[in-house]
């Protein structure tokens, strides 16, 4: 088994809020993350697919493909956007980086040909990064 | 669904690796120069792992928030800018990275309790980082 990591790079804005919360509960937990006009960052997201070497071409995935995958479902979506407000699963999830990797996760995992998916990893800046594994 | 945090923080300190268990020879050949009787510094990024089910009313593992207060509090002001070898668990302990990443990890895992801890990794330079995650725990 061998594991490949393809990274790459958005840059998005959003906010938290919960709107079963009262404000002061929203303020209270999310701090200055609650601001309704929202906030950025420069996202890096690692994506690593696993999967036996193939003996013809030498390759795990065709990484033309997964970059493809990778623009196509993610980049294109979430790239220069506020995600509480263009990008669909944040219209009723809060936007945050552990939620991020699962909506990240679930557009790319049928969408592979081949390789399997092993971990979503996204950086929100340099000192914060979440992994999701797929796990329930 | 469980998703792992990591969160980076840095500090600095100094050290000096000596055993009280070896002679004055044997600790020069053991640590070189970091044997130097006056100690010297490093510039030490920690991440911190946790991991748990993400809440679904607040979309985190665990409030961030209280991640740093706590490692603010139990970790960085207990060694940033001290010299390790003053300070308590490291008075008959070799503060090697090793060492200082283990006493990291049981400061976490006894106090820290909004998420489930899965291990700390600490670089003492841009070339060397060490990694503990509890005794008998598998990496991912």
């Amino acid at each position: 088994m061998v594991y490949l990591t393809r990274k790459a790079e958005f840059s998005a804005s959003h906010y938290y809020h919960n709107p079963d919360f009262t404000p002061e509960q929203n303020l209270r937990i999310f701090g200055k993350s609650n601001n309704a006009h929202g906030h950025g960052h420069n996202y890096t997201l690692e994506v690593t697919v696993k999967g036996e070497v193939d003996p013809r071409s030498g390759f795990v995935v065709d990484l033309k493909q997964l970059k493809e995958v990778m623009h196509r479902e993610v980049l294109d979506a979430m790239d220069h956007r506020f995600l509480n407000k263009e990008v669909p699963e944040f219209f009723t999830r809060i936007p945050t980086t552990e939620n991020l990797a699962i909506a990240i996760w679930q557009r790319l995992e049928t969408k592979l040909e081949k390789a399997k998916l092993h971990r979503v990893r996204v950086y929100e800046t340099p000192d914060l990064f979440v992994d999701f594994y797929g796990e329930p | 669904m469980k998703a792992h945090l990591t969160r980076r923080y840095r500090f600095s300190a100094s050290h000096r690796l000596h055993s009280e268990e070896m002679s004055a020879e044997e600790n020069r050949a053991t640590y070189g120069k970091c044997n130097n009787p006056y100690g010297h510094g490093h510039n030490y990024s920690l991440e911190v792992t946790v991991s748990g089910a993400v809440d679904q009313s607040t979309g985190m593992v665990c409030n961030l928030a209280d991640l740093d207060g706590f490692v603010e509090r139990e970790v960085l002001s207990r060694y940033d800018l001290q010299n390790l070898n003053t300070v308590q668990e490291f008075a008959h302990l070799v503060p090697t990275t090793e060492n200082l990443s283990a006493e990291i990890y049981e400061i976490l895992q006894r106090g820290f309790q909004k998420a489930h801890l899965e291990g700390v990794r600490l670089e003492e330079t841009m070339m060397n980082s060490f990694e503990y995650r509890g005794a008998g725990e598998p990496r991912k």
